[in-house]
């Protein structure tokens, strides 16, 4: 019997990192792409390459290291739950959840940043694999990128309650001084 | 045939699950069980609640066990109500 709905407590944890993951698998794409688009012609294939090196790079990252830090964080709440009952939650609710919650979470910090960077690499994409090309590939990619950052910023917003233009404008801020910053340095 | 009619438990209990899903749980190992659960001390990670449980025949093993598998602790059983039903005059 599990009663204890595992949402229940842990789906916050998992939506923050969710939009924390997915903004930095966002900028990782930005910042790839930018320093592409101001470097001399490069075959988009090599673009494709280094930024689905970076994603699978970051989808792994956020799986393991969201898992060994949820494993043991459950299993001190678990010890800390013994203690204060002065007895063994092994074979229980909490014993099953310990276990199950860090699944959840390692799968939506790591599924966001992944998942992002393929649909910003949805232009080069189409460009290489079918040759659709209406506008520069790499000005498309930036393109959803920002805009991705920007609903990011808007979905903060709404879980907050601030006037979801403001915060969207402001992850949009955070994206146009990275493009500055590795203009600058590129 | 005796059978249970009414038990009232001391139990130790973390705060999750809630008492709301604590009592529904128990109120769903039998039919027409009814589940009285009153909190009577809470700290940082336990509470102490009293569960009073009353129907037409009360599984106690089960109670126990669903108890203990959501993480509580029996602390005692303070009152037992039992009716032999088949008593003849």
């Amino acid at each position: 019997m599990n009663i204890i709905n595992p949402l229940h407590e842990s789906h916050n944890i998992a939506r923050r990192y969710f939009v924390v993951n997915g903004f930095d698998g966002a900028l990782t794409m930005l910042g790839i792409i930018v320093g592409f688009y101001f470097s001399e012609s490069v075959a988009i294939e090599t673009v494709i390459h280094a930024c689905m090196g970076a994603a699978i790079a970051l989808g792994i990252s956020g799986v393991s290291s969201a898992y060994m830090s949820e494993v043991a964080e459950r299993k001190k709440e678990l010890r800390d739950l013994e203690d204060a009952m002065i007895q063994d939650l092994s074979d229980t609710t909490h014993e099953d959840l310990s276990k199950t919650i860090p699944i959840f979470i390692a799968v939506a910090n790591g599924i966001s940043p992944f998942i992002i960077s393929l649909i910003i690499l949805i232009p080069l994409f189409l460009s290489h694999k079918l040759g659709l090309v209406i506008i520069d590939p790499l000005l498309a990619s930036l393109f959803v990128a920002f805009s991705l950052i920007f609903l990011l910023g808007v979905y903060l917003g709404k879980i907050s309650r601030t006037f979801w233009l403001w915060s969207g404008l402001r992850t949009l801020l955070i994206a146009l001084l990275t493009t500055a910053a590795v203009y600058l340095i590129s | 045939m005796a059978l249970i009619k009414r038990i009232v438990l001391d139990v130790l209990k973390p705060h999750l699950p809630r008492g709301i899903e604590f009592s529904t749980a128990l109120a769903e190992l039998g039919p027409g069980y009814k589940v009285n659960y009153k909190v009577i001390e809470v700290d940082e990670k336990t509470e102490t609640v009293i569960i009073t449980i009353e129907g037409d025949n009360i599984n106690f093993d089960l109670i126990r066990d669903t108890v203990s598998q959501l993480g509580g602790s029996l602390h005692s059983v303070d009152e037992i109500v039992v009716l032999n039903e088949n008593s003849t005059m």
